[in-house]
């Protein structure tokens, strides 16, 4: 520890990453010019520093060479820091007497002109020679981790990562703002590419949820507020009145036979509109819990306080109708967090030329998916909205994906999910069934042989982007059909082909309120809306804040078996989170040194986490470290410059801008 | 090394959660863009003193640029908008100073935006370029000749005259 | 409001009306066009095929002339010579030899070209400048019983969109409606008249304006609006060639701002109603009404 405190005795290390960074930067030459800066004795260039063998360099050099700093010039520090300070440490060095410089992702793979990016390596380098004398002991901090963890969004991504956690033994909290848990598989009939019935395989894990000792479901309730850091989260969750009281009620649906209303005639969300239902309802028959809700925007009484309620006389003494109802909050603490608040399907209305709202027979697939359900709203039978049977029927797909004035990303599910569909319609009405498809996207297990069992099923399968869907008639063939025009690439020529029906194939969205949500769990989203990962390949369930997990399609499209092992790795990261029991902290934190505080308090408003206190005995701030997250925006508006940051002290980022500047 | 041609020297401090980030996602997406810009990462934009600006300039930069989250979107709720007021104050003084406005920069950058890092930089690049060097040590360095001038005038026209010591004060207070 | 004038050949010749309803028209609006002088062919649609970079010289001639009279932005009515005039813009700004050529040719006339002045199409002023209330401010004569269907032609909305949606634009449905029309659901609004096929290879090209036609027809409209000259031309002109080949699709094409022309209480002679072949009595009767 003793040669620590002494002169700074610097080890630097340029590494090549194979050609990553040899290819742009010069190393031998960056190496060279930092080994004639003051306080380095050392430096070399290395193959690949990330590597045993590079790391066990860093060690094997501070014994011999008796090194007290190390800086080395490799990659981000936000993918290799724990690396290289693991490195340190164990050549017996506080880890914190290393830095790292970024002359790969800021340097090398941005920057065609060799010998400027060698400049820019060197230019940095030097700045993290001068900074690192500054660099000073530090120890991590450990923090306690609350045991529970909040899963938001209760599909079949939320399901999974919940029912992984509480049969590890872990608290679970479960919050879905839709009545019933489920999410859009709960919609689906059949699942690709093995066909088996989506409910068959959903429903006994949704009951199981509901059942499940270690998991608290609240559905019809949203997470509204985050506060905290990993480990100790606080969230506010907000209950919408269903205008029943759960726990009282059993399912038994009396009292939607029993309402005012004879018949159902309200929009059935969860049959796309395509069915009916009454102001009181459940969902659907095997919505978890098994409780109604009564609708406010519909319900007599609710609306105008005029009713007979006969619903609250077949309620009876169970007595579990409550009209007074009203939205309620509860609070609560977790270590973890993970967000699965999947997608929205595309609005096919944006793309006019397909006319959707403007035909009654072009639906959306998700449509489609209620009609060929034996317990959606036609029990199963495939008819078009007057009736009839349709004898053909087109496919459109990538509704909304890979389209340049929409979406541009791949859906990745609509391939499949279009084939499944024209099975089963075909299966269903003996229709003709075309799909049209831009490129036919396959790569699953067995997704390919189910594109070629559908060939010999016999549906057409015609290549080329639908141009539109219209009702002027050609031919006497095309009268009263819908005429859909592509251009058939394979064969060449623009075709026109009238159906009966033709259904959408729309892509997935980010969620509407996607940006809302990533605020509230101080998320980041990509460029199309959706979540983002820490890193596309390593961290593919991270966020960039810790604690903070991701499952299902929020993160990106993705197929239910996908999204299941998703939703086991986000159970799997928050596992290893809590089973730690604490969590290291950077010590990035700020400090008052007491005797340069005029207590002048302009400290104390700008600290958005209220850790800095006024000691009104002294007249002097205080910082309490355990609040602090290390923003540093106290230390730049000190006037008095008596606070200092761990890590990035003043000495050290003034030190730093004078070596980006010092020119050779 | 004099004879080979200028370009700008432009220092910038970026945040470690989005614009920091957002140019690592640059360099994973291999966009290409100008070799001027030297990064600095801090935890949050709001750890960006004025004091760093100034020394920045004063050291030779030609231009400083700061990469925070977009407003509403900060990692720590609101250390940006505490560098936006300051960024605002800066720009006037800089102004009196005869350091124009373009050679400070402020962006809002999501860890999302690689593309944007590439556009902000080439086109900070750019309009630095255009600008000329800033020159500020020199700059100082004619300063302190021009007092050391003043204050020897001062010296050989107190040795004529009797002092006066309020012009004096004066001269050294220009 | 005033904007320079870039007529362009169809609007005096074969779209004669086009030009006689639209100037008094945006007069009663208040909108001054001043006609460009000396000007040129816009560069033709039919002449890009043949030389682009040529066709741009041309075009780029009128709109440094555009340039050089000083009004912020030009006017181009005609469907064909908006399409090149801002085609030409996209070149010249995209491209750098285009630049050059362009250069060139225009300063051996002496003019020259910054490429800031904005082409718009009348329809365009009409909706996003003026807007439709003052359009209604001056109806005197709402369209009453004039089933229209609107009928935009292909280059307004391709390739570029600037301001309206390139599959189902409706800023001439809009247009209409504030006229006190009623607007027939016309799916057909920017497929093919036909172009100028009907004067090289008749049949493919008449068998698209019988489509647009009879479409209309079907669709319960008694007269067709458009805005562009050579669609008018298609779909007024060649009633009985069409009639000979297929069946009578009688329906008048008329221009939008005949309409508004007639809204506005101005006179059939006076929107030169009588220059077209298919006359339009179920108009005048429900103007008169």
């Amino acid at each position: 520890m003793d040669n620590q405190r002494n002169e700074p005795r610097i080890g630097f290390y340029v590494c090549h990453c194979g050609t990553n960074i040899a290819g742009m930067v010069d190393c031998p030459a960056v190496a060279q010019y930092v080994s004639r800066l003051p306080n380095v004795v050392l430096s070399r260039d290395y193959k690949y520093m990330c590597s045993d063998p590079g790391q066990e360099l860093i060690q094997q050099d501070i014994r011999e060479h008796r090194l007290n700093r190390i800086v080395v010039a490799s990659c981000s520090p936000l993918l290799h820091e724990k690396t290289f300070r693991g490195a340190t440490e164990k050549g017996g060095l506080n880890p914190f007497f290393f830095h790292m410089v970024n002359i790969r992702e800021h340097d090398s793979w941005v920057h065609t002109d060799k010998q400027a990016a060698t400049e820019k390596a060197k230019s940095l380098a030097h700045a993290a020679i001068h900074r690192v004398r500054f660099h000073k002991p530090l120890e991590v901090k450990q923090v306690p981790i609350h045991p529970a963890v909040l899963v938001v969004g209760g599909g079949i991504a939320g399901i999974h990562a919940a029912m992984t956690l509480a049969n590890a033994g872990k608290k679970v909290y479960l919050v879905e703002r839709e009545p019933s848990i489920g999410g859009h598989m709960a919609k689906f009939d059949k699942t690709f590419p093995t066909l088996d019935c989506a409910a068959c395989i959903l429903t006994p894990k949704m009951s199981e949820v509901g059942a499940h000792p270690n998991i608290t479901l609240w559905t019809y309730s949203e997470a509204m507020k985050m506060e905290g850091y990993v480990g100790n989260y606080t969230v506010t969750i907000r209950h919408k009145p269903r205008y029943i009281i759960e726990d009282a009620c059993v399912g038994c649906l009396e009292c939607i036979d029993a309402c005012v209303y004879k018949q159902p005639k309200f929009f059935d969300e969860f049959n796309m509109g395509l069915g009916k239902r009454k102001p009181v309802y459940i969902p659907f028959p095997q919505a978890t819990p098994q409780v109604v809700l009564i609708d406010p925007e519909t319900c007599l009484n609710l609306k105008t306080g005029k009713c007979k309620k006969t619903c609250v006389e077949a309620c009876a003494d169970r007595k579990a109708i409550d009209f007074t109802q009203k939205e309620t909050f509860s609070e609560i603490k977790v270590g973890a967090i993970i967000v699965a608040t999947g997608f929205k399907s595309f609005d096919a209305q944006r793309i006019p030329q397909y006319g959707y709202g403007t035909y009654p027979n072009v639906y959306t697939a998700l449509e489609i998916e209620r009609l060929v359900n034996a317990s959606g709203p036609t029990g199963g039978e495939v008819v078009l909205r007057d009736g009839k049977k349709p004898k053909s029927i087109g496919i459109i797909h990538c509704v909304g994906s890979r389209d340049h004035k929409t979406n541009r990303w791949c859906s990745r599910v609509c391939c499949m999910y279009s084939m499944k569909l024209a099975h089963l319609l075909k299966e269903h009405t003996e229709a003709e069934v075309y799909s049209f498809y831009i490129d036919m996207r396959t790569p699953g297990k067995g997704y390919e042989e189910f594109y070629g069992k559908l060939l010999d099923e016999g549906v057409q399968f015609v290549r080329g982007r639908v141009g539109e869907v219209t009702d002027w008639a050609f031919t006497k063939e095309e009268e009263g059909k819908l005429v859909i025009r592509v251009e058939d690439t394979l064969a060449g020529y623009v075709r026109r082909i009238p159906v009966d029906m033709v259904v959408l194939a729309t892509g997935l969205e980010p969620q509407a309120d996607a940006q809302e949500v990533r605020r509230r769990f101080n998320m980041s989203c990509g460029t199309e809306g959706f979540f983002l990962e820490r890193h596309p390949k390593l961290a593919p369930v991270n966020t960039f804040t810790d604690g903070i997990l991701l499952a299902g399609c929020c993160q990106g499209p993705k197929d239910i078996p996908d999204t299941v092992a998703q939703a086991g790795a986000a159970a799997a990261e928050a596992l290893v989170l809590i089973d730690k029991g604490h969590i290291e902290q950077e010590p990035n934190t700020a400090f008052i040194h007491e005797e340069d505080c005029s207590g002048c308090k302009s400290c104390i408003p700008l600290c958005p986490y209220s850790a800095i206190l006024f000691n009104e005995e002294t007249r002097k701030a205080i910082i309490n470290q355990a609040l602090c997250k290390g923003c540093g925006t106290c230390v730049a508006s000190c006037p008095s410059g008596s606070i200092e940051q761990n890590l990035f002290d003043d000495e050290e980022i003034f030190s730093e801008i004078e070596g980006v500047l010092a020119y050779e | 090394m004099n004879e080979k041609q200028w370009t700008p020297r432009i220092v910038a401090f970026f945040c470690n959660w989005c614009t920091y980030t957002a140019a690592d996602l640059a360099g994973v997406s291999r966009l290409k863009y100008a070799p001027n810009m030297r990064v600095i990462r801090i935890m949050c934009s709001g750890r960006v003193d004025p004091q760093f600006i100034l020394e920045a300039f004063a050291k030779g930069a030609d231009g400083v640029l700061i990469g925070g989250c977009h407003p509403n979107d900060c990692h720590y709720a609101e250390g940006n908008y505490k560098m936006l007021r300051r960024f605002q104050l800066l720009q006037r003084m800089l102004k009196d100073m005869g350091i124009e406005e373009d050679r400070l920069r402020l962006e809002w950058i999501s860890a999302a935006e690689g593309e944007k890092v590439k556009t902000v930089m080439n086109d900070m690049v750019a309009k630095v370029t255009a600008m000329g060097p800033l020159g500020m040590p020199g700059r100082f360095a004619d300063w302190d000749k021009e007092m050391e001038h003043l204050e020897a005038a001062v010296a050989t026209a107190e040795a004529g005259q009797p002092a006066h010591s309020h012009s004096q004060q004066e001269v050294k207070h220009a | 409001m005033k904007y320079s004038y870039f007529p362009g050949c169809s609007l005096k010749g074969t779209g004669r009306s086009y030009e006689e309803s639209l100037l008094p028209v945006f007069k009663a609006l208040g909108v001054e066009m001043e006609e460009l002088d000396d000007w040129n062919c816009c560069g033709a649609t039919a002449y890009m095929a043949v030389d682009e970079v040529k066709a741009c010289v041309m075009a780029s001639r009128n709109l440094a002339l555009a340039e050089r009279l000083g009004h912020a932005e030009l006017l181009a009515p005609c469907s064909a010579c908006y399409l090149v005039l801002n085609k030409t813009k996209h070149y010249l700004h995209d491209s750098a030899s285009v630049r050059g050529v362009v250069g060139q040719a225009l300063q051996q006339a002496d003019l020259s070209y910054s490429g800031n002045v904005p082409v718009r199409h009348p329809l365009d002023v009409l909706i996003n400048e003026v807007g439709l209330d003052e359009v209604k401010k001056r109806v005197r004569h709402p369209l009453k019983g004039l089933k229209v269907a609107p009928y935009y032609g292909c280059q307004i909305v391709r390739p570029y969109a600037t301001f309206d949606d390139q599959y189902n634009p409706t800023t001439l449905d809009r247009l209409v409606e504030a006229l006190g029309g009623s607007v027939v659901r016309f799916p057909l609004k920017t497929r093919c008249c036909g172009g100028s096929l009907t004067g090289t290879l008749p049949e493919p090209g008449l068998l698209c304006s019988y489509i647009i036609l009879k479409e209309a027809l079907a669709r319960g409209a008694n007269v067709i609006a458009t805005l562009c000259p050579l669609c008018q031309f298609n779909l007024d002109g060649y009633h009985d060639k069409i009639t000979r080949k297929w069946d009578p699709v009688r329906i008048p094409t008329v221009y939008f701002s005949q309409l508004m022309g007639l809204a506005f209480g101005l006179s059939e002679k006076e929107m030169g109603l009588h220059r077209h072949f298919i006359e339009m009595p179920a108009l005048a009767a429900s103007a008169a009404a």
